[in-house]
């Protein structure tokens, strides 16, 4: 097996922090004989070891960190004060503004000032103001390229995965940390193998894959482990797809989800204008996974998880004829240029049922103005949806998009806990972007299939 | 060591519960108002300095933010008891000084039992029952921190002594 090194320069700087990534420590003459999980070799050449072995704890330096408006500089101010420390690096920092945008309330309006006045006063280039949501716009600006190690004050910091990195959620305290020092300690987790075989069938997407992991291994089914996700249903799938499979591998407690990089990754991550050269690591062939679950594509039927949990997943027909009064695609899981083009698909020369909202935000701007150049903006827009300005809206009960008193909604986010999408008494379902359109022409929760 | 009387809740207690989205952009002190409040409203209301917050498995499962373990912290709770964590909210607690202990018998535990704590040990009291369960010691290399107070009084201290 061949590795590589990837160099990747750092942007908008004269500083020179090129960063050597991938598994050079591991290779050569000195290479350990033991074989290794991507994860592995990632965590091994961010703490400048050789080799590490799962459950040892060590300290990784941080190719990058990244932060919201609801993690970043609000809560970051004080904290940082409070230890007397200041940015370790601005140049590994970015802060992408997700949560409370489309500011309307006085509260949110003074979180972005907050968050524009630091970036600046730190000289954090590496800014992105209301051009998306932080998981989308990270790999969309470049800053990703397979094999680096970050951190991200968010818990779907685990979608960096799809593209070969190792990316944790973390709380602002240990933001704070990494923020002082550019180091954090981790157990370096043992890895599952998920192997999707076959090919998914017409009407199913990567949504419906995950939420029947959700379903068969629960809530905490990975806690503290990384989710490698392989085999052929995942080599056919989109990047926009795969970012779904590791984007809710937070859904089952994993430490982070990854899918080795391939020519499809590399392809999106140039395009995006990413410093690429090289492939990242792989999981070697008789690396030792913890564990390896099968999911067979061919046979998977379209998944709906019923409130107020991912684990409630179940095939579409046991919640099939549940009414519903809002359809949301929406948020970093489901709102991607992939999952508007199902949507598009299904909705096509067809009219959303009366009584039932079909709202679409899309994931970024970026994805909204190639959405909108495709024409799969006019398509949603003739069905009848309600476009809203990209951000985390309604995936966690912000603005338009949120669920009244009583409201039945199905959505093509993460989450459905209690509460999450809007009132308490609501009831929140989830799906792939097709079964969340389909429902929206039927006004009621239906099988997608019957419409592609 | 100390003593608190015990809250008790089930598996997946999520972070939307003990930190609604809808109050995420306001003060701290107004988002811990709402603390359990879908669940238990009389929760936020009526616990005091030193209770005990038990749960099931995974504990915190869920989004990343802070505010979930810190609203327990501010509303007084002194310790956390699960059979296991959401690891985001594990890491949350510890960093913010709040003990979070795994304890596989939490179902030994009823509302309003008097615990005594010991988390260097791994050691529940229930003095309601008599009965003594184990929990899991805080990992030796946090344990400087916690007794810092946290991961902030302790970089403070760490960055002291390095003379940055």
């Amino acid at each position: 097996m061949t590795y590589e090194i990837i160099r990747s320069s750092g942007c908008h700087t004269s500083r020179d922090h090129s960063l050597i990534i991938g598994t050079s420590k591991l290779t050569g003459s000195k290479r350990s004989p033991v074989p290794h999980t991507i994860c592995e070799k990632i965590i091994a050449r961010a703490a400048g070891v050789e080799s590490v072995r799962p459950g040892e704890i060590v300290t990784c330096k941080v190719d990058l960190a990244m932060m919201h408006d609801s993690s970043g500089p609000r809560r970051q101010i004080e904290k940082l004060e409070a230890v007397g420390a200041d940015v370790w690096d601005p140049d590994k920092v970015v802060v992408i503004t997700d949560h409370f945008v489309h500011e309307t309330d006085p509260d949110s309006i003074r979180i972005q000032d907050i968050t524009r006045d630091w970036v600046a006063a730190k000289g954090v280039k590496r800014y992105h103001e209301k051009e998306g949501i932080c998981h989308v716009v990270l790999p969309e600006g470049g800053h990703l390229v397979p094999g680096m190690f970050l951190v991200g004050g968010d818990s779907h910091s685990p979608t960096a995965g799809a593209f070969g990195c190792f990316m944790i959620g973390i709380g602002t305290t240990d933001l704070t940390g990494v923020l002082a020092t550019g180091e954090i300690w981790v157990r370096v987790p043992h890895t599952i193998r998920v192997e999707v075989t076959g090919a998914l069938p017409r009407g199913l997407a990567a949504k419906d894959v995950i939420l029947s992991l959700c379903h068969r291994i629960g809530l905490n089914g990975a806690n503290y482990k990384a989710v490698e996700f392989a085999g052929s249903a995942v080599k056919a799938m989109s990047v926009d797809e795969r970012m779904v499979l590791t984007n809710m591998s937070a859904e089952i407690g994993a430490k982070t989800g990854i899918i080795a990089a391939d020519s499809k990754t590399l392809d999106w991550l140039r395009e995006a204008g990413a410093p690429v050269n090289g492939t990242g690591s792989m999981s070697d062939p008789d690396a030792a996974f913890e564990q390896i679950i099968e999911i067979d594509a061919n046979v998977l039927a379209p998944q709906v998880a019923a409130p107020h949990s991912p684990a409630n997943s179940r095939p579409v027909d046991e919640n099939a004829g549940v009414k519903i009064q809002q359809a949301y695609i929406g948020a970093c899981t489901g709102a991607k240029l992939d999952d508007l083009r199902m949507a598009a698909g299904i909705v096509k020369g067809k009219k959303v049922a009366q009584g039932t909202r079909f709202v679409v935000a899309p994931a970024s701007n970026r994805v909204r103005d190639r959405a909108a150049k495709e024409g799969t903006i006019a398509t949603l827009v003739d069905a009848g949806a309600m476009i809203l300005p990209s951000g985390c809206g309604g995936c966690i009960g912000l603005g338009p998009a949120r669920l009244g008193e009583n409201e039945v909604g199905i959505s093509s986010s993460s989450r459905n806990f209690r509460g999450r999408m809007g009132a308490k008494s609501s009831q929140g379902y989830l799906g792939s972007a097709y079964t969340v359109a389909a429902s929206a022409l039927a006004g009621c929760i239906v099988d997608p299939r019957e419409y592609v | 060591m100390a003593e608190g009387r015990a809250w008790v809740y089930g598996d997946d207690v999520d972070t939307d519960l003990m930190a609604p989205s809808a109050y995420l952009m306001k003060p701290a002190d107004q988002v811990v108002r709402h603390c359990m409040e879908a669940v238990d409203p009389a929760f936020a209301k009526s616990v005091i300095p030193g209770d005990v917050f038990v749960a099931g498995k995974n504990l915190g499962v869920g989004s990343s933010r802070e505010q979930a373990p810190q609203n327990l912290q501010a509303l007084g709770i002194r310790y956390v008891l699960a059979k296991s964590f959401g690891r985001i909210f594990y890491r949350n607690a510890l960093n913010l000084g709040l003990p979070a202990l795994v304890c596989e018998n939490t179902d030994r535990i009823n509302k309003g039992d008097e615990l005594k704590i010991d988390p260097v040990a791994g050691r529940v009291e229930n003095l309601s029952t008599g009965e003594t369960l184990e929990c899991e010691p805080l990992p030796a290399h946090l344990v400087e921190m916690i007794n810092d107070g946290g991961l902030i009084p302790h970089l403070k201290k760490k960055l002291a002594r390095k003379g940055v």
